[in-house]
């Protein structure tokens, strides 16, 4: 069911919205309309009608499907092992059972703060008392030489991921440009699928950004076992191709590593515009509280789009994972429906490649020390990044004792025993205890 | 479709046709059944689908791998009948499956 309000904002909402409000004739429509039809947009909606709250709920969204996971799309989708069905957030007729109003196919271009309105690019308004901005990241692009070709693509869609996988395959070439999760997520998936695959790093390592050399020394060499190349210090000059189809990377060293697909994987962008248009203060991000308020009492922000305060370690900072999302889409959903604040969690994420479980939490900000429990070549150890002999953040593969302690170690912010800590014989129950 | 009952903490039911194949987490998650968060989609990576399996259907809902206990170790208030409900594949064979929640999911 879709929600269409008349440009002077008259007419209510069709169908069963409007007998509701018929019912209650007196009661003020307080309306929520959700930016961003993704992982964020669906679940604050749900969060809201779980919580109680009766006013009709709108979502927008770019995409022309309802609101579905991402995380799967560079690994278990692209592999074939779950299906299109399977991403979506609720059920098919969740959102008409909950009078949850999809608008899809549509963006956003602007927030008329004094009216209370938000307008689309096809021309309709649609007023808001409430309105939680949900607008995601968008895949950083890189400004070089055959980007347009036809087979260099991003991977944040399910429209980019099933292109993606219509050029994987046997025999295949993959090229991955930016050694980040998701290149390394793609990487294993098509060598999964039978394709070879070569990935381009400008650092001297992959996760450079995220995660601790130890990680980085681990996964390559897990990668390359499996028969993916690295090249690392490798800048790219060029994408080349023939008819308007990608052939190859160019490297800035004049080498050209064939290619069928190009993946790029450099990072993402919050797409904060339409708030920072609406003179909301951003700064790579949308800054909100810890109620995932911005400074509009009746603007919120939610997920990849944020600049959002870190408890733990007592900063601002832009997250992108579905932990943050959820904590956010509860954050904003206990404030609009009158609830307690929840508490404070430590932020988390995990990647699946190979065999492997890669589960980390908390971030290492400004840390001194770093120890590593169990044996890398094991494939089943933890990397701890400490300050001042607190647990800031921890990186576990195959290894969720240590990644579920950590949280916990993370949350409290004690100081740590060392030797215990890194002595795989005294178990996580005792380090924490 | 196959039936499964989600207890609430405070006993509200809910009563969900789930597509066979899907997990016992995603029949909640996709039903906005509260109390299950399932954050990692059923990666078994986050601990937020903890499960009370009634006692009638533990053997029937199967043996946790060692990595579902590992995760479960951590969590809150474990029981020997805790389970992760993203690692419960439901089948025709666990048609009317009755699972309680926890207090929270943390």
């Amino acid at each position: 069911m879709l929600c269409k309000l008349s440009p002077t904002g008259a007419a209510g909402p069709s169908g069963k919205l409007l007998e509701q409000s018929e019912k209650s004739v007196s009661a003020p429509r307080n309306p929520v309309v959700v930016v961003g039809a993704g992982h964020a947009g669906g679940t604050v909606a749900a969060l809201l009608r779980q919580y109680g709250l009766t006013e009709p709920i709108t979502i927008v969204g770019e995409e022309t499907i309802a609101p579905y996971q991402r995380p799967p799309l560079s690994k278990a989708w692209l592999k074939g092992e779950v299906d299109a069905d399977d991403l979506m957030l609720k059920a098919s007729d969740f959102y008409r059972e909950n009078e949850i109003a999809l608008k899809l196919g549509v963006r956003a271009v602007r927030i008329d703060r004094d009216a209370k309105r938000v307008h689309l690019n096809d021309g309709e308004e649609i007023a808001y008392d409430t309105l939680i901005l949900a607008t995601g990241s968008r895949a950083r692009q890189l400004a070089i030489p055959g980007v347009a070709l036809d087979g260099v693509q991003a991977l944040r869609s399910i429209a980019d991921a099933e292109q993606l996988k219509s050029k994987l395959g046997k025999g295949k070439r993959l090229a991955v440009v930016g050694g980040g999760y998701i290149g390394l997520e793609a990487a294993a998936s098509a060598r999964a699928l039978g394709a070879e695959a070569v990935v381009v790093e400008l650092q001297d390592r992959v996760l450079a950004r995220v995660a601790c050399e130890a990680l980085s020394t681990f996964l390559q060499n897990y990668h390359r076992a499996r028969g993916v190349i690295f090249e690392l210090n490798a800048s790219v000059a060029a994408f080349e191709g023939e008819a308007g189809r990608v052939t190859g990377v160019r490297l800035a060293d004049g080498r050209l590593i064939d290619a069928d697909i190009v993946l790029v994987g450099v990072g993402a962008i919050p797409n904060d515009d339409l708030a920072r248009n609406a003179g909301i203060p951003c700064r790579d991000g949308v800054i909100v509280d810890g109620d995932a308020r911005t400074s509009d009492p009746s603007i919120f922000a939610i997920g990849d789009v944020t600049q959002r305060p870190l408890a733990v370690y007592d900063r601002m900072h832009r997250l992108e994972s579905v932990a943050n999302v959820l904590e956010q889409a509860k954050q904003a959903a206990c404030a609009i429906a009158g609830r307690p604040t929840p508490p404070h969690e430590v932020t988390w994420n995990w990647s699946d490649q190979y065999d492997l479980k890669l589960q980390m939490a908390g971030v290492a900000f400004d840390t001194d020390e770093i120890l590593i429990r169990g044996d890398p070549a094991a494939a089943g150890f933890a990397v701890f990044h400490l300050r001042g002999g607190r647990v800031q953040a921890v990186e576990a593969i195959n290894a969720p004792p240590e990644f579920m302690m950590g949280r916990q170690l993370i949350a409290a912010q004690r100081p740590i025993a060392r030797e215990r800590l890194s002595n795989p014989a005294v178990s996580m129950k005792d380090v924490g205890a | 479709m196959t039936k499964v009952v989600y207890v609430e903490y405070d006993g509200s039911e809910h009563v969900i046709d789930v597509k066979p194949g899907y997990s016992v987490m995603e029949g909640a998650v996709k039903n906005n059944v509260p109390g299950i968060d399932g954050d990692c989609g059923g990666a078994c990576a986050c601990a937020t689908c903890h499960v009370y399996v009634d006692e009638a259907w533990v053997q029937r809902a199967g043996v946790p791998t060692s990595m579902e206990e590992a995760m479960l170790e951590f969590a809150e208030n474990v029981e020997p009948n805790s389970r992760l409900a993203c690692q419960i594949k439901v089948t025709d064979t666990l048609d009317g499956l009755i699972v309680r929640l926890p207090e929270s999911q943390h």
